[in-house]
């Protein structure tokens, strides 16, 4: 039997949060969202019902009448009702889209029993293409799995060259001068 | 490193190459042999240097000097780059420059094999280090790392892969107690990386990182999975002596299969 599968609105994002993320299985594609720090509410206040956004073009944002009738949803995924009156445990949570300088995230996860069962990202058109290309060379030879920001206890630094100047903000810095 | 290895440990660090050069040696070790490992670095930005135009390489791209009468160490390099060549099918190509679509600038050079000279010139160092009796040291030239002998207390060193967009948080750690780890990416200095198929910056990955037992191999793989944008080409994954790690541009990490074998417990 097919749960009713609600779907509110939040505004999710940082790094901190899909860190928290990791341990749910089976999750393919998990783009991190940056420039934010926290779990917010959306603008506003209110959780406003929605659908994932679908079709041609960038997703609208959020509509904006909560608890009323589903939004138009060309993806599949199971129409949106209103706010949870029923014994359904489980629900699918689906962030906005968060626009940054590093481009454009949308996560939803699934939440059953107040537990985080699931978080997936939904393809934007505008990454559909890389995702495809990643999910299609992610075979046997290749994982793919989400990005962290860890603090760890380190020697020494690998990355992408840096100045001489830009060095003198660099982790590589740190360490050479914690080690003088 | 523990506190006693770290009281004996010498460190130096000095800008080199348009980045900066650090260099941990935890062996009591007499001075003339850093001395003499940074004068190699200083012999290395006189021959290899495409922001000089005095430079042998330079020279070269205008048409000045041929590779025939260059010196023994740039004819070496220059082989190693077509070796590399051959071995990416194309995608690591030192003379892409020659016709990128793009506006000229700085640093664009018509020959730049600055993709491996660095991690080439980095294990030439570790053979003089290892000749004057160091045999614990992480040397770092802007992100490429060569490790010899752990860092202490049969530990091996551990490597942060710096994450490409927070300064001050690494996305991975490896481990390795003798090896190399290089990095090529966008993040620091933009599009210099140039995709030999469309003669256009690259895109696709903010980085890539190799890690195996040779620097030049290493360097030379990140440069070249950079510039076509994956690290999924036979070329790459089909390697039994190095593994890879990419974080694409959308914030997705991608390894080859065996990368896990790298990372801390």
């Amino acid at each position: 039997m097919r749960r009713v599968v609600t779907v509110i609105v939040v505004t999710i994002g940082g790094i901190v949060l899909l860190a928290s993320f990791h341990t749910s299985p089976g999750v393919a594609t998990r783009p991190v969202a940056r420039g934010r720090s926290a779990l917010q509410p959306p603008a506003g206040g209110t959780p406003p019902t929605s659908g994932t956004g679908s079709g041609a073009g960038r997703p609208s944002p959020p509509a904006t009448n909560p608890g009323t009738s589903p939004a138009p949803n060309g993806t599949g995924r199971p129409p949106t009702t209103a706010p949870p009156t029923t014994v359904s445990a489980s629900r699918t949570v689906v962030g906005p889209v968060v626009s940054n300088r590093y481009g454009d995230v949308q996560v939803e996860v699934v939440v059953r029993d107040g537990q985080l069962q699931d978080v997936e990202s939904l393809e934007l058109p505008s990454d559909r293409q890389r995702s495809q290309y990643i999910n299609s060379i992610a075979g046997p030879e290749l994982r793919q799995e989400a990005l962290q920001a860890r603090s760890a206890n380190i020697d020494v630094i690998s990355g992408a060259t840096y100045t001489s100047q830009s060095y003198a903000q660099s982790l590589q810095s740190a360490l050479d001068q914690a080690g003088l | 490193m523990s506190r006693n290895t770290a009281d004996r440990a010498t460190r130096r660090v000095e800008p080199m190459w348009g980045t900066m050069i650090s260099l941990l040696v935890l062996d009591p070790v007499d001075p003339a042999v850093i001395d003499d490992v940074f004068g190699w670095f200083r012999r290395v930005d006189d021959l290899f240097s495409t922001w000089r135009a005095d430079s042998e390489i330079s020279r070269i791209g205008r048409g000045d000097l041929t590779v025939a009468r260059a010196s023994p160490e740039m004819r070496e390099v220059l082989a190693r780059c077509e070796q590399m060549k051959h071995a990416t099918c194309g995608a690591f190509d030192i003379a892409v420059g020659a016709s990128a679509e793009i506006e000229p600038r700085p640093g664009l050079a018509p020959l730049d094999p600055s993709g491996l000279v660095k991690g080439w010139a980095l294990e030439r160092a570790v053979d003089r280090l290892a000749h004057g009796g160091v045999s614990h040291l992480a040397l770092n030239a802007g992100g490429d790392v060569v490790v010899r002998g752990g860092a202490g207390d049969d530990r091996p060193w551990r490597i942060g892969l710096q994450h490409p967009w927070r300064h001050d948080r690494v996305a991975d750690v490896v481990c390795v107690t003798s090896g190399a780890v290089a990095t090529s990416g966008r993040a620091e200095r933009g599009d210099h990386v140039i995709d030999p198929r469309s003669r256009r910056p690259a895109h696709g990955l903010m980085s890539a990182t190799v890690v195996g037992s040779d620097l030049a191999i290493a360097d030379a793989l990140a440069t070249a999975a950079v510039a076509v944008g994956s690290i999924a080409a036979p070329w790459l994954t089909g390697r039994s002596d190095t593994q890879a790690l990419a974080i694409t541009d959308s914030g997705a990490v991608v390894t080859t299969s065996g990368f896990d074998e790298y990372r801390s417990t």
